[in-house]
């Protein structure tokens, strides 16, 4: 039986976060105060409760029009989680699938994969995000695809290197000498041994997607502005900016912690499973 | 690099570039939404939007629709703005100088950081001074230039209100860069109140985009710094009684480079992609800015010459990155 690997240090704190962020968006109705599209003119622009002013039903204070702020970072898991999960699955499964083709077959197909990560690596990501998001309409579907269309060639470049490597190996000779089609052999043999690596840059796409979507909402391209998204409080805040600081410090305190608890994880989990970087 | 790879390496360009025009082209083709329709009043009568529609070139079939546009891009026309009424090429070319001249900070910010720390944390092996620098870039790199330009505004601009964070000079200050070149024309013309309040402006964003190359830069420079650390001829160069700092800067450094210009070359097209949201986020009427504002719009001649722009740009980088590093790396040539 196989030992399970142990997790290092920045494994559990990228794991805790995770989980945090998965507990807060399944459990927004239970844990936010208040209604995150309230509104209440007579309690806007709240600083937090720990300020001089600040009222203690209002954890973190509201914003212009008289929203709870916890409330809506709250329900802003929701939308961010989605897109992380759905976003990197849908980027991981069309990079992985073409770059197990580009990397077991060579020639010609890995050529037409290869030429096309290319073209797509001379788009300024950002720009190309913002332009698919445009032409699709908004939307999380809209969110999700643009960065599967976007940043499949992570994956694919990953994973055809690891492929060709894996290639090379005996147990694939062996596959194929038994008998094995090749995409027995692929899915079967070849995937399990770069799974591992699969499982760490699909952690990092998380993150990346989590910026994605705050980006997009900032840029409105994202929800509409009613659903409460990270993004969209940026946006907010960084109009009110001298009026309600707290309002764009929040939320991107809620993206940096996010962001770095999934990059650790996807570290974590690469020197936890890596046998050759594991001591 | 051999002047034969040299060549094949830019005959690989016009590919490229026509792959990138065709999924640009494709990509606003299927765009719901006629960019007409929005661009006139509810008065307009069927006869103005056919007008419209072939001065724009949109009454052709979709095949025809590209041919005319491939031919329009190698005869230097992108084509005029639906928004603006103004030649693509023109106002481009209004709008790069300020995002070339905010990117060539950022990269000159970025690398003298990343050296810095790299050979800081060199000199000082096994201190906290290197896991400091470890640490410091391994959260800066996992944090995208977004954010950066978003902490940069919540902690200089609101908490300790020193810095400017949005727009491009002091609003009492006048003047018109004809180049669009606004730091290289102010110096030309002797404004060096302008260049300085512009540097002012500039910082924040230059600092947001120059982190993540400074980490990366660090990071692969460092670790290349003990590979050639480790050689014989290093050993000979400190019998010979150099200090610590001369073997790093005249012996090490140079050998070491490579690698990390060759980082620092991708981590540059990261740059210039990354001034489409920053100049949006401090108000710095850039290429970028004009990008966004483009898509909102609808201004599809506009957002293709733009994109065609940035691909173009990102191809030449990489270009020159890998010319420089087979002339910085002998073991490169000939290959």
């Amino acid at each position: 039986m196989r030992r399970s690997p142990n997790l290092t240090a920045r494994a559990w704190f990228g794991l805790a976060v995770f989980v945090t962020l998965l507990l807060v968006a399944l459990g927004a109705r239970g844990l936010a105060p208040h209604d995150p599209l309230e509104q209440d003119l007579l309690a806007a622009s709240l600083p937090p409760a720990w300020a001089v002013d600040g009222d203690r039903s209002h954890p973190f204070g509201t914003d212009t029009l008289g929203r709870d702020i916890l409330s809506r970072l709250i329900y802003g898991a929701r939308p961010a989680l989605i897109v992380a999960l759905a976003g990197a699955s849908l980027a991981g499964l069309a990079g992985t699938l073409l770059g197990l083709l580009a990397g077991f077959h060579g020639g010609f197909v890995d050529a037409l994969i290869s030429r096309a990560v290319d073209v797509w690596m001379s788009f300024p990501a950002v720009l190309l995000a913002i332009v698919i998001v445009a032409v699709m309409g908004t939307g999380l579907t809209s969110v999700v695809l643009a960065i599967a269309i976007i940043d499949w060639t992570r994956f694919c470049r990953v994973i055809r290197a690891e492929t060709q490597a894996q290639a090379r190996l005996d147990y694939v000779m062996s596959a194929r000498v038994i008998g094995l089609t090749p995409a027995r052999t692929l899915l079967r043999e070849v995937l399990p041994n770069v799974a591992p690596l699969l499982l760490t840059l699909f952690t990092l796409e998380m993150g990346i997607a989590v910026v994605v979507e705050a980006i997009l909402s900032f840029v409105g391209l994202s929800l509409s502005s009613d659903t409460p998204t990270w993004g969209g409080l940026i946006q907010e805040g960084r109009l009110y900016v001298h009026q309600t600081p707290w309002l764009l410090g929040l939320p991107i305190a809620a993206i940096v912690i996010t962001v770095l608890g999934l990059n650790a994880l996807g570290d974590g989990l690469r020197e936890s499973l890596d046998p050759v970087l594991r001591k | 690099m051999s002047p034969s790879v040299l060549l094949r390496r830019l005959l690989l360009v016009v590919p490229t570039l026509l792959s990138v025009a065709l999924v640009v082209f494709v990509l606003m083709r299927v765009a719901p939404g006629d960019p007409i329709s929005m661009m006139i009043g509810p008065g307009a009568t069927a006869q103005d939007i056919a007008t419209l529609r072939s001065l724009y070139g949109l009454d052709h079939g979709i095949a025809t629709q590209f041919v005319y546009y491939l031919g329009d891009l190698l005869g230097g026309d992108f084509g005029v703005s639906i928004s603006r009424k103004q030649a693509v090429t023109e106002l481009i070319a209004q709008r790069l100088p300020l995002t070339l001249e905010l990117s060539l900070l950022a990269t000159l910010l970025g690398l003298a950081l990343g050296v810095a720390a790299a050979l800081l944390a060199t000199y000082r092996r096994q201190g906290w001074i290197e896991r400091g620098i470890d640490a410091a870039t391994g959260v800066v790199t996992a944090i995208p230039d977004f954010l950066w330009g978003l902490l940069g505004i919540l902690a200089f601009g609101v908490v300790l209100p020193l810095l400017p964070v949005f727009g491009l000079m002091d609003s009492d200050l006048r003047f018109e860069a004809k180049s669009g070149f606004v730091i290289g024309e102010g110096l030309l013309r002797g404004r060096f109140d302008v260049v300085a309040s512009v540097l002012w402006h500039l910082l924040l964003p230059a600092v947001a985009l120059a982190l993540p190359l400074a980490a990366m830069t660090a990071r692969v420079l460092k670790a290349s710094l003990a590979e050639v650390l480790a050689q014989d001829y290093i050993l000979i160069a400190r019998v010979k009684g150099f200090s610590p700092w001369q073997v790093l800067l005249r012996e090490a450094l140079r050998n070491a480079l490579s690698p990390a210009l060759t980082l620092a070359g991708v981590q540059f097209t990261f740059l210039i992609g990354g001034t489409v949201l920053i100049e949006k986020l401090f108000g710095l009427p850039g290429l970028g800015n004009m990008a966004i504002d483009a898509v909102t719009s609808r201004d599809l001649p506009l957002i293709q010459g733009i994109v065609l722009t940035f691909a173009l740009i990102f191809i030449v980088v990489n270009l020159i990155v890998d010319a420089l590093n087979s002339a910085l790396n002998p073991r490169l040539r000939g290959h």
